[in-house]
């Protein structure tokens, strides 16, 4: 199996996830697929030569903002209930999801046994994490700073935001 | 580069109109972050594309801080559907439509 052909694979998983994910009523649902089409995303960051990238889509998006959401999705009650499995479960509805992450486990076993060279017979190029933080830490450093700063804002105003009503001070105005 | 530039292009777009529609179409808050979410993730495939095709680290580096930037906006809007729900018991944008004055 060659890499072209999983990249068409993977991506015609990635499309069919998210157009599944788009179209769930259950916002439960939608979360799932998504991760699905994530993971499928994540592996095409790795056969484009960006593996750091792959494990960091996986380890903050499918990871971190996904959990999120389900954590605020199961906080604030937003699933619609009623749907009882008195019966068990519904299996009909786990088919896509199952045929989903079965084409994503396969993909990412078939992955192990890619040829690493291209058609003429070079090694495919990929970014070493060795190279990205070098990139990162020396022509970036600035950047990477700004970015502190961005994530100290949004934790700062995240908390601003959710606090009651009540508790806040030092604002003018009626609040 | 394993495949033709114009293919990963085409794909990314099409990541990126579903995301698009999602926002444009769903009326529920949280839908409409996951659109944000998915269009996002094109963004992002198409800069790991073009740091592939021209074999320059840049690409997968504006996706680092494309990451950081998603992390920093969900969390802040997240906090707002909090919000929100909290003053119309609803997360439905059409309950939004007034302003306060």
């Amino acid at each position: 199996m060659s890499a072209t052909l999983m990249f068409y694979i993977l991506g015609a998983i990635a499309v069919i996830a998210t157009l599944l994910a788009i179209t769930r009523r259950n916002p439960v649902h939608a979360v799932i697929y998504l991760v699905n089409s994530f993971f499928a995303l994540a592996l095409l960051f790795y056969l484009l030569g960006a593996p750091l990238v792959a494990a960091w889509e996986v380890i903050i998006y499918a990871g971190a903002i996904m959990v999120l959401f389900l954590f605020i999705i199961m906080m604030l009650e937003l699933a619609p209930g009623g749907e009882t499995d008195r019966y068990g479960p519904n299996w009909v509805k786990w088919v896509p999801i199952l045929l989903l992450a079965g084409a994503l486990g396969a993909c990412t076993l078939l992955l192990t046994s890619l040829d690493p060279t291209t058609a003429d017979g070079v090694p495919r190029w990929y970014a070493s994490p060795r190279d990205f933080g070098y990139a990162l830490f020396k022509e970036y450093a600035l950047a990477v700073e700004i970015v502190s700063f961005q994530l100290l804002f949004a934790a700062v105003g995240a908390f601003y935001v959710g606090k009651p009503e009540s508790k806040r001070k030092g604002r003018g105005g009626e609040a | 580069m394993i495949v033709p530039l114009e293919h990963l292009l085409i794909l990314s777009t099409t990541l990126f109109f579903l995301g698009l529609v999602c926002v444009l179409v769903r009326r529920n808050l949280i839908m409409i972050l996951i659109g944000v979410e998915v269009m996002l993730n094109a963004v992002g495939l198409t800069l790991v594309g073009a740091s592939s095709f021209w074999q320059q680290l840049d690409g997968q580096i504006m996706v680092i801080f494309l990451m950081a930037m998603t992390s920093a906006e969900v969390s802040i809007s997240l906090a707002m559907v909090v919000y929100l729900n909290r003053r119309k018991q609803s997360i439905d944008i059409r309950s939004f439509d007034e302003m306060r004055g």
